[in-house]
C-alpha cells in the first residue's frame, strides 16, 4: 500500500515531561477529509500539533508526499504546503478582511489575484466585508476568513483545529458544507471536531483517539455505524 | 552564608581596605558609609523585586521623600515665617487631601453614568481652586520671610535620628498611593506610573521652597544622635589626651572616628533589617510571599489575595528606602535637590539588586557595597587614571575632554556589567536559594 | 474687549508651541508604540537612543559646518539626518542581536526586557555622555524666523505679535512627512502590513510564514529613524542636553499609553493630547484673558493652573487617569 499524502507516524510526546500522544497516527490522502474525534482531553488537538510541528515528538515521524517533515519547523511546513487554522486567535483582528488574505498568502511572490478570487467565490461574504476590520465579524464570518487566510497560500492540506467551536448550528452546516467544496478541489483536509456525528458524517476517515492513543480508525461512514463507537463517543 | 557568599564578601572587603591603603581611610570609610546605605536601599528594593516581582522606577522618589522628613523633623524652627503660613499651608494641603478623596469617595459611592463623572470632575475642579486660594498667599508668605536665610516654614529642630522612622512614613504614604493606582496593572506599567511620580516629587523639592528652600538647598541639618561634631571633639580636653597619649594627629582622628560611628550605626540598622528579613522570609508570610511571586494565578486560585499582599510589601519595601534616604540627608547635614537624579538613586539601586543577586537579601547588601564602592571610587580615583593614561598625550581639546568624561566611564561600564549578569548569571553573584 | 489680540495671543503662547511640542512628542512616541507591538516591553532606553541619534546629528552638523557645506535657510541638522539613522540603526540593530535577541529567543517576560532595556539605558547614556559631555549644545542654524513677532505687528497692526519660528516650521514638517511615510508604510507596503500582522497575533503571523526575525529588524530600523527624529527636532526646537532627553521618556510613554500602546494612530493624538494638556495647564492666562474680560475685570494674578516645573506632573495625571479608567488607551477599541 502506497504512503498517504500526509502521515503522522507512531506519533509519542508532548508539551513538556510528560507525553500526551502514545504511538498514534493521524493520515490523509489527497483530497479526502480526514476527522480527529474523542473525548476532552484525548490529545485531538496535540496529535494535529504534532503533525504541524508544534510540539517536539520522541517517537515518530511526519512524512508529507513520501517526504519525511519531521524535522522541519511549523512556518517550513507553511513552505512545502500545509497550512493551519488554530482553534481560538486565527485572524488578524485589527486588519481587514483582506488584509487578513493577503497576509496569509505573505509567502507567495506571484500574483495573489486568482487566489484571492478564490476565497471569495467560496465566502462570498467576505468579499462584501472586505474592508472591514475582521476584529468586527460575527463568530462564523470570522471563521470564514480565518479558513480563508489559511487557503490563501493554497495549500495541499488544510489542517483545522475545531473549525466549529462556538458557531451556530446553521453556520455549521454552511462551514462543513465549504470544507467539502475545499476538498472536492484536490485540497487534503485534517480536521479536529468536537461535533463528532456531524463531522463523521463528511469524513472519508475517522480517527477516534482516546488518551492519546487510536482507539478506532475507520471510514467515517463505517465509524457512525459501529455501536461501540455510537454508545461510547456519540451518545447512543 | 555558604563559603561563596563569605568569599565575595572577603573580596569586597579587600576593596575597601586596598582603598584605604592606596588612597587614603578617609575616601575609603566615606564609601563604605555610603555603600551601607546603597545596601539598605538594595534591601527596600530587593523586598518589592525579590519577593513580589514588582518592578519600580521610583525609588528616588522614595529617597528624597525620606530626605524632606530630615527637613521637617530637625530643620531649625523659623516660628515667624510658620506664624506666616504655616496652619494655612496644612489647611491648605488638608483641602487637598479631602477633595481626593472626596472625589474617591463619589466615584466609588456613585451609580456610574455622567452625573457621576461630572461630580468627580467637579470635585477635583473645584477643590483644585480652594486648594489653591488657601494655599497659594500662605506660601507667599512663608517665602517671603528672610528669603536669602530662610523662605521655608521650618522644622521641629529635632534630633535627626527621629527623621529616620519619619522618612519611612513619608515613602510609605506614598508608596500607598501609588500603589493603590498602579499595582495590578500591567507590569511595565507599574514601571512607568513610578517613573512619574518620582519625577513629581524631585519637582516639588525643588521648587517648593517653603518646605526645603528649593534649589537654594537646605544647609544646617543637624547630626543625629549620638554623632558627635568634629570641632567638639578637637576642643575636647578627654579626646586630646587620649590623641596625645597614643600619637594620634586629631584632627585626622576626629574625622575617623565620626565615619566610624556612622559605619556602626548604619550597619546595625542594616543588621535588625536582615534579621527582620531573613526571619520575615522564613515565616508562613514569606512561603506566602514567594508562593505568589512564583505564580500568581495559582496563589490567587488559592484564596491568596495577591493585589493586597503586593501592595503591602510595596510599601514596605517604600518604607526602608525612605528610611535609608533620612539616614542619607542627616548624614549629609543638608538637603541638595539637585543630587536626586533617576540614574544615580533609582537604575544604580536596581544595578546592585540585581548584581548581588534578586531575592537573596545577602545578595543585596553585597550589590550595595561592591557598586557602590564602583560608583564612588570612579570620582576619587577616575581622575587620577585618566590623567595617568592621557599623560603621554599632548595637552589639547581631546586630552582634557577624556578627563573630563571620565567619569561617565561608569555608566557604560555599569550598564555593561548589569547586561552580562542578566545574561549570563541572571540570579545574580549570590543566587536565592 | 480685544477678541484678535486674544486670539492672537493665544494661537502664539499656546497652540503654535503646544503643536510643535505634540509634533516631537508624537514621532517619539511612535517609536515606543511600535517597539511594544513588536517586542512586547516598554524600552526605558528610548530617551537615551533619542539622545544618541541627536548626538550623532550634532557630529555631523559640526562636520557639514566645518566644511562649509550648508543648506539655509534650512539647518544643517537636516541633511545629517540620514546619516544619523544609519548609525543609529546599527547601534539598535547591534544592540538587538547581542542584547534582546536572546531574551526573545527564550520568551522571557516583558518585565525582564524592561529591566534589560534599562541596563541599555545606562551604556548608551555612557556612550553620549563620553563623545560629547554633559553640557548643553545648541545646533540650530539656518533661518531664525519664519514670521518674526514684529513683522507679524507691522502687518496687522496689532498689539500682538505672533511669532513662527523657523525650527517650529522644520518641526511640523518633518514630522507630518515622517507619520506620513510611515503610515503609508504600515497600511500599504507588504513588510508594513506583515508588522501590523505580528503585532496583531504573532502566533499567527508565524503560521503565515511572516519571518519573526525580518519584523524585528525592520522594526529596529523604523525605530532608529523615529528616535534621531524625534530626537533632533525636540534639539533643534530647545537644546540638546542628555540628562533632558531621559526624562522626556515620561510625557512620551504618557503619550503613547493615552493612545493606546501597540498603536500608531493612538501615538500622534497621544503626543498632541499631552502637549496641549502640558501647555494649557502650565501656561500664565492673564494676557489673554486681560484681552477678553472688560478692563476692570482684567485679573491680577498669573492665571496659571500650575507651574512650569511641574509640566511633568501633568503627563503623569493623564497617564493615571487612563490607566485607571481606560487600560487600553483613548482609541484603542477593546482587543
Amino acid at each position: 500500500m502506497p504512503d498517504p499524502f500526509l502521515i503522522g507516524e507512531a506519533m509519542t510526546g508532548g508539551y513538556g515531561a510528560t507525553d500526551i500522544l502514545h504511538d498514534c497516527t493521524i493520515a490523509v490522502e489527497k483530497g479526502q477529509i480526514a476527522v480527529i474525534v474523542g473525548p476532552n482531553g484525548a490529545g485531538k488537538s496535540t496529535a494535529m500539533k504534532a503533525v504541524f510541528g508544534m510540539l517536539n515528538l520522541r517517537g515518530g515521524r511526519v512524512r508529507l508526499n513520501g517526504e519525511d517533515i519531521t524535522k522541519l519547523s511549523p512556518q517550513d511546513r507553511v513552505a512545502r504546503g500545509m497550512a493551519f487554522v488554530p482553534q481560538t486567535h486565527n485572524i488578524f483582528t485589527s486588519m481587514t478582511v483582506e488584509e487578513n488574505l493577503e497576509m496569509g498568502a505573505f509567502l507567495r511572490r506571484d500574483d495573489i489575484k486568482p487566489a484571492l478570487e478564490q476565497v471569495y467565490h467560496l465566502f462570498p461574504i467576505l468579499k462584501t466585508k472586505r474592508t472591514q476590520p475582521a476584529g468586527e465579524l460575527s463568530g462564523g464570518q470570522r471563521q470564514q476568513v480565518a479558513v480563508g487566510r489559511a487557503l490563501m497560500t493554497q495549500p495541499q492540506v488544510l489542517m483545522l483545529d475545531e473549525p466549529t467551536a462556538g458557531v451556530s448550528p446553521i453556520v455549521m452546516d454552511e462551514l462543513f458544507d465549504r470544507i467539502i467544496e475545499v476538498a472536492r478541489s484536490g485540497i487534503s483536509i485534517l480536521m479536529v471536531e468536537q461535533n463528532a456525528r456531524q463531522a463523521l458524517n463528511i469524513a472519508d476517515k475517522g480517527y477516534v483517539l482516546v488518551q492519546g492513543a487510536n482507539r478506532y480508525t475507520d471510514t467515517g461512514a463505517n465509524l457512525l455505524a459501529d455501536p461501540d463507537v455510537r454508545r461510547s463517543f456519540l451518545g447512543g | 552564608m555558604n563559603t561563596r557568599a563569605i568569599y565575595l564578601f572577603a573580596g569586597v572587603g579587600m576593596l575597601y581596605v586596598l582603598t584605604g591603603l592606596l588612597l587614603s581611610w578617609n575616601v575609603s570609610l566615606n564609601i563604605l558609609i555610603l555603600g551601607l546605605l546603597s545596601a539598605i536601599m538594595a534591601l527596600g528594593v530587593n523586598m518589592q523585586w525579590g519577593y513580589a516581582g514588582l518592578f519600580s522606577t521610583g525609588i528616588v522618589g522614595s529617597i528624597a521623600l525620606g530626605g524632606l522628613a530630615v527637613v521637617f523633623i530637625s530643620g531649625n524652627p523659623v516660628p515667624q515665617a510658620f506664624a506666616a503660613g504655616g496652619w494655612q499651608v496644612i489647611f491648605g494641603l488638608a483641602v487637598a487631601v479631602a477633595g481626593i478623596a472626596a472625589a474617591v469617595a463619589a466615584w466609588t459611592y456613585m451609580a456610574p453614568g455622567r452625573l457621576r463623572n461630572l461630580a468627580v470632575a467637579a470635585i477635583l475642579i473645584g477643590g483644585f481652586f480652594l486648594y489653591r486660594a488657601i494655599f497659594d498667599p500662605a506660601v507667599e508668605r512663608i517665602e517671603a520671610f528672610d528669603p536669602a536665610t530662610y523662605g521655608n516654614v521650618g522644622g521641629f529642630g529635632l534630633n535627626s535620628i527621629w527623621a529616620w522612622p519619619v522618612g519611612g512614613l513619608f515613602a510609605a504614604v506614598a508608596a500607598w498611593a501609588i500603589g493603590k493606582i498602579a499595582l495590578g496593572l500591567r507590569e511595565d506599567y507599574l514601571a512607568i506610573a513610578t517613573l512619574g511620580i518620582a519625577e513629581i516629587v524631585i519637582t516639588a523639592i525643588k521648587s517648593e521652597d517653603w518646605m526645603s528652600r528649593g534649589v537654594k538647598n537646605l544647609v544646617g541639618l543637624p547630626r543625629p544622635w549620638p554623632v558627635p561634631y568634629e570641632v567638639d571633639m578637637q576642643a575636647d580636653p578627654g579626646f586630646l589626651a587620649f590623641c596625645a597619649n597614643w600619637g594620634l594627629n586629631p584632627t585626622t582622628t576626629s574625622t575617623l572616628a565620626v565615619k566610624g560611628i556612622y559605619i556602626v550605626m548604619f550597619a546595625i540598622v542594616l543588621g535588625v533589617l536582615i534579621w527582620l528579613l531573613q526571619r520575615a522570609l522564613n515565616s508562613p508570610w514569606g512561603r506566602m510571599m514567594r508562593a505568589i511571586r512564583d505564580n500568581e494565578v495559582s496563589a490567587a486560585a488559592m484564596g491568596k489575595d495577591v493585589k493586597r499582599q503586593h501592595l503591602i510589601i510595596f510599601i514596605l519595601g517604600a518604607a526602608v528606602v525612605g528610611m535609608s534616604g533620612a539616614m542619607y540627608v542627616s548624614m549629609l547635614g543638608q538637603l541638595v535637590p539637585g543630587e536626586y537624579t533617576p540614574l544615580r538613586f533609582t537604575f544604580l539601586i536596581w544595578i546592585m539588586v540585581i548584581v548581588g543577586g534578586s531575592g537573596n537579601n545577602w545578595g543585596s547588601v553585597l550589590g550595595g557595597l561592591l557598586v557602590g564602592w564602583l560608583w564612588l571610587i570612579v570620582d576619587n580615583a577616575g581622575p587620577l587614571v585618566m590623567s595617568a593614561a592621557t599623560a603621554g598625550m599632548a595637552d589639547g581639546a581631546l586630552k582634557s575632554h577624556l578627563v573630563d568624561v571620565a567619569p561617565q566611564l561608569r555608566l557604560l561600564t555599569l550598564g555593561v556589567a548589569l547586561l552580562l549578569v542578566l545574561r549570563f548569571s541572571p540570579r545574580g553573584l549570590l543566587p536565592e536559594k | 474687549m480685544d477678541l484678535l489680540n486674544a486670539l492672537v495671543a493665544f494661537l502664539n503662547f499656546v497652540v503654535i508651541p503646544a503643536a510643535s511640542y505634540g509634533a516631537q512628542l508624537a514621532v517619539g512616541a511612535l517609536g515606543v508604540t511600535l517597539i511594544f507591538g513588536i517586542l512586547r516591553f516598554s524600552n526605558f532606553a528610548w530617551g537615551d537612543t533619542m539622545a544618541f541619534g541627536t548626538m550623532v546629528v550634532i557630529l555631523f552638523t559640526w562636520l557639514f559646518q566645518s566644511l562649509g557645506i550648508s543648506i539655509a535657510p534650512l539647518p544643517t541638522a537636516l541633511l545629517a539626518l540620514p546619516f544619523s539613522i544609519v548609525i543609529t540603526s546599527a547601534l539598535l540593530l547591534g544592540t538587538d542581536r547581542v542584547v534582546y535577541r536572546f531574551y526573545r529567543k527564550q520568551k522571557a517576560k516583558p518585565i525582564i526586557l524592561v529591566i534589560v532595556s534599562a541596563g541599555v539605558m545606562f551604556v548608551m547614556n555612557g556612550l553620549v555622555r563620553i563623545v560629547i559631555g554633559t553640557e548643553e549644545q545648541n545646533f540650530a542654524d539656518g533661518g531664525r524666523f519664519l514670521i518674526s513677532a514684529g513683522d507679524f505687528k507691522a502687518w496687522t497692526g496689532l498689539a500682538e505679535g505672533l511669532a513662527i519660528k523657523g525650527t517650529t516650521a522644520v518641526t511640523m514638517v518633518t514630522a507630518l512627512l515622517t507619520m506620513s511615510a510611515l503610515f503609508w508604510f504600515l497600511q500599504k507596503t507588504r513588510t508594513g502590513k506583515s508588522m501590523r500582522a505580528f503585532s496583531d497575533n504573532e502566533d499567527l503571523a508565524l503560521l503565515s510564514g511572516i519571518n519573526p526575525d525580518r519584523v524585528v529588524q525592520v522594526t529596529w530600523v523604523i525605530a532608529a529613524a523615529l528616535a534621531v527624529i524625534a530626537g533632533t527636532l525636540y534639539g533643534l526646537d530647545k537644546s540638546f542636553r542628555p540628562f533632558i532627553y531621559f526624562s522626556l521618556l515620561l510625557p512620551i510613554f504618557a503619550s503613547a499609553v493615552v493612545g493606546g500602546l501597540g498603536s500608531p494612530m493612538g501615538a500622534v493624538a497621544g503626543g498632541f493630547v499631552v502637549a496641549f494638556s502640558e501647555i494649557v495647564v502650565t501656561y500664565a492666562w492673564k494676557k489673554v484673558i486681560t484681552y477678553i474680560v472688560p478692563q476692570t475685570w482684567a485679573p491680577d494674578s498669573l492665571m496659571q493652573l500650575l507651574s512650569t516645573d511641574y509640566k511633568f506632573a501633568v503627563s503623569f495625571s493623564i497617564l493615571i487617569i487612563v490607566l485607571l479608567f481606560m487600560p487600553n488607551g483613548l482609541f484603542n477599541k477593546g482587543k
